[in-house]
């Protein structure tokens, strides 16, 4: 069953193409990463998936309710004066659950992604990876069926981003949402997806769909077994075709 | 550096200037009423403290009245223009105009406007002029300021223009209206002082008026001896507003 999925979208901006014809559907609990070269409009797939744009030609179709669809950004995007609690709280709160009963759940969310005791700190009170993790907390609080990652570790150091890769997992196997991710790394893409995109250079069209086999959440030392690096081996073939084309 | 060193610098320095101020006004044998040296201006500063003070609260009191006011106008303005694009336009080349005309040159016709009898009127009008400009232009920079990235969230969740703008542009705006209130606070000064100058009646009992009075009579120590009072009074402000935003914004951020 398709939770999300782009239908020959198109998207145009002033300057010319971001991204297209391209299509993309995604089936329930699947993770999907989306690699491609920069400007290749990984990001701009994401904005109409969530909703947050609109494609100039094809069609979008997405879970319509508030909430359904989560987004993380490339930064943790917190509000500075919110606690972690109140941010977490946030999507909640703007939907007009009651304060106590969003910061429950918020709580919850928190502990999820092993925060619990740091409820109560500001944003710039915390590591860049914690700040991801209440980034991750508001996302989950809703309890979405479809998750966007928007190159979530990009700003963090390797092993907080490997850390926190396992983290998501972890959670994706506990609530099973389906998820996408966009990221410049090809072995992050392999590490944690269970299909891999390659989009082209600019404007972005699929050049590559590659499915990666193995148990989610990952084994230790996955990512020295030989399935791993022949899938990160094609996955980089299909990005260097797709940066030629 | 030290701290030490910090606060010894500026005060050696200010030793050294005011010894070689004493020394030549005795030597050149330079008039009193010409330019007075710094020990008759600390005699006169001793002798005069009491009306000193009760001047400088005066002048310090329009100015707070006058900042505090400027605040909900320039707050309540900002607030409304910022939900229409037209609105913002309408307003800007007034506000601009505002700005821009100097405060002593607007000072007599408020003057005219406030009447003779009613001089704290006028002067709290000029410095509400001068103390508005800061904190609007920081408030309407600080409710466009928000992160676009929390925006999209906003809009991910369907917020309404409401919470948009109470959950999320108004805090926001915060550490820039912090900023503008600082900088409110020098020019609400400056907009008092200025308006006493021009008022220049006996009913202005500021500090502004002191020293015109003294230069009347050309008692320059105690035209020096407000004047010093002057200046102080503004650091100290400053000083006060200075450790305000700083627990302003400690407050905002959580550390």
């Amino acid at each position: 069953m398709s939770v999300a999925s782009l239908t020959d979208v198109e998207v145009d901006y002033p300057r010319g193409r971001a991204l297209g014809p391209f299509s993309l559907s995604i089936g329930a609990g699947e993770i999907v990463a989306l690699v491609g070269p920069s400007g290749c409009g990984k990001s701009t797939a994401l904005r109409l998936l969530a909703g947050l744009e609109a494609p100039s030609r094809g069609e979008v179709a997405r879970a319509p309710g508030r909430g359904e669809t989560a987004v993380v950004f490339q930064a943790p995007t917190l509000a500075p004066w919110l606690s972690a609690r109140a941010n977490a709280a946030l999507p909640l709160e703007l939907a007009g659950t009651p304060r106590a009963a969003a910061e429950a759940q918020a709580d919850k969310a928190l502990a999820r992604v092993g925060l619990a005791g740091a409820e109560a700190a500001r944003p710039a009170q915390l590591s860049g990876g914690m700040a991801m993790r209440v980034s991750l907390a508001r996302a989950l609080v809703t309890e979405p069926k479809l998750l966007l990652l928007d190159e979530p570790f990009a700003a963090l150091d390797e092993i907080t981003r490997r850390a926190l890769a396992d983290d998501v997992l972890r959670l994706w196997a506990d609530i099973r949402p389906a998820i996408i991710f966009v990221t410049h790394n090809v072995e992050e893409a392999v590490y944690m997806a269970s299909r891999v995109v390659v989009m082209s250079a600019g404007p972005g069209r699929m050049v590559g769909d590659i499915a990666v086999q193995g148990p989610l959440p990952r084994p230790a030392h996955f990512r020295t077994t030989e399935g791993f690096r022949a899938t990160a081996e094609a996955v980089s073939h299909a990005l260097a075709q797709g940066m030629a084309a | 550096m030290s701290r030490l060193t910090a606060l010894l610098a500026p005060t050696a320095l200010i030793a050294i200037l005011l010894a070689i101020w004493e020394v030549a006004c005795r030597v050149m044998q330079v008039p009193v009423y010409f330019l007075a040296p710094p020990s008759a201006i600390g005699q006169a500063l001793i002798a005069d403290a009491p009306s000193l003070v009760a001047a400088a609260g005066y002048t310090v009191s329009n100015a707070l009245i006058a900042l505090l006011i400027a605040s909900l106008l320039a707050q309540g303005l900002a607030l409304v223009v910022v939900l229409s694009r037209t609105l913002e336009r309408a307003v800007q080349p007034i506000t601009v105009v505002l700005q821009v005309t100097p405060v002593i040159a607007i000072a007599p016709l408020v003057n005219i406007w406030a009447g003779t009898d009613h001089p704290g009127r006028a002067i709290i009008a000029l410095a509400v002029i001068v103390a508005f400009f800061p904190i609007y232009s920081g408030a309407v920079t600080g409710l466009k300021a928000a992160d676009p990235d929390l925006m999209r969230l906003f809009d991910l969740y369907g917020a309404t223009p409401m919470q948009r703008l109470l959950r999320l542009r108004a805090p926001s705006a915060v550490p820039f209206v912090l900023e503008g209130h600082k900088v409110a606070a020098g020019l609400a000064i400056v907009g008092a002082v200025v308006a006493e100058f021009v008022a220049g009646s006996g009913k202005v009992q500021g500090l502004a008026w002191r020293i015109l009075d003294a230069g009347y009579r050309l008692q320059t120590a105690r035209m020096f001896a407000a004047l010093f009072v002057l200046g102080v009074m503004g650091a100290v402000l400053y000083t006060l507003l200075q450790a305000a935003e700083r627990a302003g914004l400690k407050w905002w951020r959580g550390r």
